[in-house]
């Protein structure tokens, strides 16, 4: 046995590999030949978790004669080196606004071929022309929401700031060890940003230095950094303020006896409005069978559907009018965003400042 | 062999005794919880909202959940059973023989034991990737075990040997001596003598694949979501009750079968003692 | 496979002796080469491409493998990779320390049970583990939290409601209970291949009860012992979901911090290279622990 001989193989092997991966395919979209209604096979979505009924696939299934199956991911950044890499069997996917637009930088989404989806007329102008996907040419808007601050009134009361003061603040101390922060870069380095007066998506090293200190100084006033379960331990009562998003936050107050002892704002300097899209893989197995599911979830009533059973926002405007009252009430009650609609942000890719929002993270929790 | 070690009596008995009482309560009290909330009709794992059989129920009807259930086991069974085999030839191969190459090998059976999880869910999504463009298969069962085993080889092949290290091979000697082929002496000799360390390495391999989350993620294809993947999926919106329930269906299943195996165990013990 | 024949020629003939030794050899190699080959294909050049990376660029969407430079390694003398090694470090030791302590009197308790008990013993241990490993951390956030029963003891016994939720404590409760069936399976293994004969003969020799176990029980099991520790010790400091729902990643250790270039960053460069470092120190560490290890048998 010749172990050297071997390991040189396998690095020469590797390199191969590397070499055809390279060239990496177009994003022109593959569709050109499907018809609007028309099926190519099976549909593969990837999505995240419990954001589609699977009643309401089978009955998409049921009605253009294939079979849906769904699998689920946690994070954009767990579907991003997925879809890059190639081969992931997908016809459609579920990206957030930024991870689309680097998605469609590396040319790992195709083109839509908007005459096969005629529901797009009833997209909402607001969610039309989204900054990281200029004309909605790679993305459709699939559900929205904000990033925000909930609050527990039966520990804290009702006279709490509605600005990031009530994380970045002394007013914290009070709540010491019962506040979660996102386990999240940009978002909460993004949260910092804006309680400074900044663009969450700068790329000024001494703004964002300032916002590491922020975070850094009042970090032990948290109870945790965590991303998954600010929702459920808000309502646990182990926490009492919490740094999430809206759609978790509302389904997890509604949870509870009393959902009106808990507060979800935007605080007054900002903060981040997401939208999460369904785009199609450059390599999707099945491109005309994915913009018909997309036109078919554009559909009014499908759309409503959706969002009555996952309570996140709908950028449909023809499912407005069929959303359930309770969720219709949470998304148009006008104490939630406490600065407007222009202290919104989407988070954008800032290339290769990404590498130091991480950092700064890193630091600022030591 | 009669392997048992030297039972201790008196205080170092009971001391004993207790330390293990102890390991167990540790082991099982968030079980108890676990089991407990699979019964609670709240979402929120955290908060007890009364009785309700609802999540068992749910799981019933759930393809999802019972799909990523169906696959994580059709894959632990596989990736164990074959590093197993694989785990412990390598272990015998190391601590009993010399050949060209061993330090190498034994350097890389530890490699995997090392590399850290992402590292490995990483340049396993690049090299399937590549290899699905060259030799154009889907991602799925395949990947994912084949994945698992590249991780079990390792675990196994260190519990085996921590078994075979200072083992003398006086036994198998002494049974050839007795013209017992080389196949008898290692059926009837080594086998058993490793045994332990093998069913150790079996388990361990089992309870890897059937929790591993970052690999499978990376390397899994449509349809092939497993049940760590599915319930880690469920972090975000929150990993209900319903992650209980299965849980619990799990636990009831294994103890059913260690059950089985010790009325067969029984059985066969009464029929050899009337023989 | 060698026959009968070979075997008696071995025992009564010298000049066999040379022959067999090669045959052994290729007896040795044949058993491992598949595990070898397996590896080679699907661990060392999936790592081939990692290490590949880790000489490359990041770029916006993905890696730019035109360019190959060093600059992912000189940030590895970076403060914060330095603090975040050694609180990590220090963490998954500690681990590793409270696994044995736990562990060693198990695994001895459990081989000095009858064969079927000891079974029994084993499966109850793993079995808690085929539940979901969320699940169980969820489970543990219960009981440790505000209103959770440790907190509930601790006032029912004076000592106030006690927190360990978001803990240093809970972080290494959470390691230690998921990783204590790696330390009790080798040790377990080793420890009941110990003759029973050697032990009594040194309690016959009047050696205290510790006596018999530093100078005989002890070595003959170190075996396991060094395996135990490496399997704890090793994913603890990789660990990355324990530290953040029990700890509530308050403080960066090296799991995390590799998830994050990994993924967050999506700085494969870096992410490999920090990876790579890694590695080449573990494997150095474990080998020579182990061949220190091999001379104390």
């Amino acid at each position: 046995m010749k172990s050297n001989g071997k390991a040189t193989v396998g690095i020469l092997l590797a390199l191969s590999f590397l070499a055809t991966a390279c060239g990496s395919d177009g994003g022109d979209s593959a569709a050109g030949s499907c018809e609007v209604g028309q099926v190519d096979g099976d549909l593969a979505l990837y999505n995240w978790a419990e954001y589609i009924d699977e009643e309401q696939l089978d009955e998409f299934a049921a009605e253009y004669g294939i079979s849906a199956t769904m699998d689920t991911y946690e994070s954009n950044e767990v579907l991003q080196p997925k879809i890059a890499a190639g081969n992931s069997g997908y016809d459609v996917i579920v990206p957030s606004d930024y991870m689309v637009g680097i998605l469609i930088a590396g040319e790992h989404v195709q083109a839509l071929n908007k005459d096969l989806i005629p529901n797009l007329s009833n997209v909402s102008p607001d969610f039309a022309n989204p900054s990281y996907d200029p004309d909605g040419s790679y993305a459709v808007p699939y559900q929205w929401g904000y990033t925000g601050i909930a609050v527990d009134t039966e520990v804290v009361g009702t006279d709490f700031p509605r600005s990031w003061d009530i994380v970045f603040s002394d007013f914290a101390a009070d709540y010491s060890g019962r506040i979660t922060l996102l386990d999240d870069p940009r978002e909460t380095l993004g949260a910092a940003l804006k309680s400074l007066g900044y663009s969450l998506n700068t790329t000024d090293q001494s703004q964002l230095d300032e916002a590491q200190a922020l975070v850094s100084e009042y970090k032990d006033n948290l109870a945790a950094f965590n991303t998954d379960s600010g929702d459920e331990l808000i309502t646990s009562g182990e926490t009492a303020i919490a740094h999430g998003y809206s759609g978790d936050m509302f389904t997890q107050f509604l949870e509870t006896d009393d959902p009106s002892r808990y507060v979800f704002f935007v605080p007054e300097e900002g903060g981040t409005r997401w939208i999460d899209n369904m785009a199609i893989p450059f390599d999707a197995p099945h491109p005309c069978t994915a913009h018909t599911f997309i036109n078919w979830l554009l559909d009014g009533e499908q759309g409503a559907a959706l969002s009555n059973w996952n309570y996140y926002g709908t950028p449909n405007s023809a499912s407005i009018d069929l959303l359930d009252e309770e969720l219709n009430a949470f998304l148009t009650d006008p104490t939630v965003l406490t600065g407007g609609q222009e202290t919104l942000e989407s988070i954008i890719d800032t290339g290769d400042f990404e590498t130091n929002y991480a950092d700064a993270f890193s630091r600022a929790k030591g | 062999m009669s392997g048992s070690v030297v039972r201790p009596t008196g205080k170092t008995g009971r001391l004993l005794a207790a330390n293990a009482w102890l390991v167990y309560l540790f082991f099982y009290a968030p079980i108890v919880v676990l089991v407990i909330y699979s019964f609670s009709d709240s979402r929120n794992v955290g908060v007890w909202g009364g009785f309700t059989l609802d999540w068992y129920e749910d799981f019933g009807n759930s393809r999802q959940a019972k799909g990523a259930l169906t696959n994580s086991l059709k894959v632990a069974v596989a990736s164990t059973v074959v590093a197993v085999v694989l785990g412990t030839m390598s272990a015998l191969a190391i601590e009993r023989y010399r050949f060209r190459g061993r330090a190498f090998f034994d350097a890389l059976l530890y490699l995997p034991v090392i590399v850290p999880d992402v590292t490995m869910a990483v340049m396993l999504l690049l090299f399937f990737a590549e290899a699905a463009s060259l030799f154009g298969f889907s991602k799925g069962f395949a990947t994912i075990t084949l994945s698992h085993i590249a991780f079990s080889i390792s675990f196994v092949s260190i519990v085996v040997r921590a078994r075979i290290s200072g083992m003398s091979e006086q036994l198998e000697e002494a049974a050839m001596d007795l013209y017992a082929t080389r196949r008898q002496a290692f059926r009837y000799v080594t086998l058993p003598a490793i045994m332990p360390g093998i069913t150790g390495g079996a388990l361990l391999a089992f309870t890897l694949s059937l929790d591993d989350v970052v690999i499978t993620e990376f390397v899994t294809g449509p349809g092939w979501t497993t049940l760590p993947v599915f319930v880690f999926g469920l972090i975000r919106k929150g990993v209900t009750p319903l992650i209980n329930a299965i849980s619990v269906i799990m636990l009831i299943a294994s103890m059913g079968l260690v059950a089985l195996s010790l009325l067969a165990e029984r059985a066969r013990g009464d029929r050899g003692s009337e023989a | 496979m060698a026959t009968t024949v070979e075997t008696i020629a071995e025992a009564v003939t010298p000049e066999f002796e040379h022959s067999n030794e090669r045959l052994r050899r290729r007896r040795g190699a044949l058993l491992a080469l598949p595990a070898y080959l397996y590896l080679i294909i699907f661990f060392v050049i999936p790592f081939g491409i990692v290490v590949v990376y880790s000489f490359a660029t990041r770029t916006r969407f993905g890696t730019d493998l035109s360019g190959w430079n060093l600059n992912s390694y000189r940030r590895l003398g970076d403060d914060l990779v330095r603090d975040v090694l050694f609180r990590s470090a220090w963490l998954a030791l500690l681990t590793t320390v409270v696994c044995l302590v736990l562990a060693y009197p198990f695994s001895y308790y459990m081989a000095t049970r009858s064969e079927r008990t000891r079974n029994l013993m084993l499966v109850f241990v793993m079995i808690p583990f085929w539940t979901n490993f969320l699940v169980r951390t969820y489970a543990w956030r219960v009981i440790l939290g505000t209103d959770g029963p440790y907190s509930q003891l601790t006032s029912a016994v004076g000592l106030g409601s006690g927190r360990l939720l978001f803990t240093q404590v809970a972080v290494v409760l959470g390691l230690v209970y998921g990783f204590l069936p790696f330390m009790i399976l080798p040790l377990y293994a080793s420890i009941e291949r110990v003759d029973p004969r050697l032990l009594e003969a040194s309690r016959d020799l009047y050696a205290t009860g510790f006596g018999t176990f530093r100078r005989i029980l002890l070595p003959l099991s170190m075996p396991g012992v060094i395996a135990g520790s490496i399997l704890v010790f090793v994913p603890s400091l990789g660990a990355y979901v324990t530290p953040s729902i029990l700890g509530g990643a308050k403080t960066t250790l090296l799991g995390s911090y590799i998830v994050t270039q990994f993924l967050s960053a999506r700085d494969f460069p870096f992410g490999a290279a920090l990876s790579f470092v890694l590695m080449i120190v573990m494997l150095s560490a474990t080998l020579i622990y182990f061949r220190k290890g091999g001379r104390t048998l």
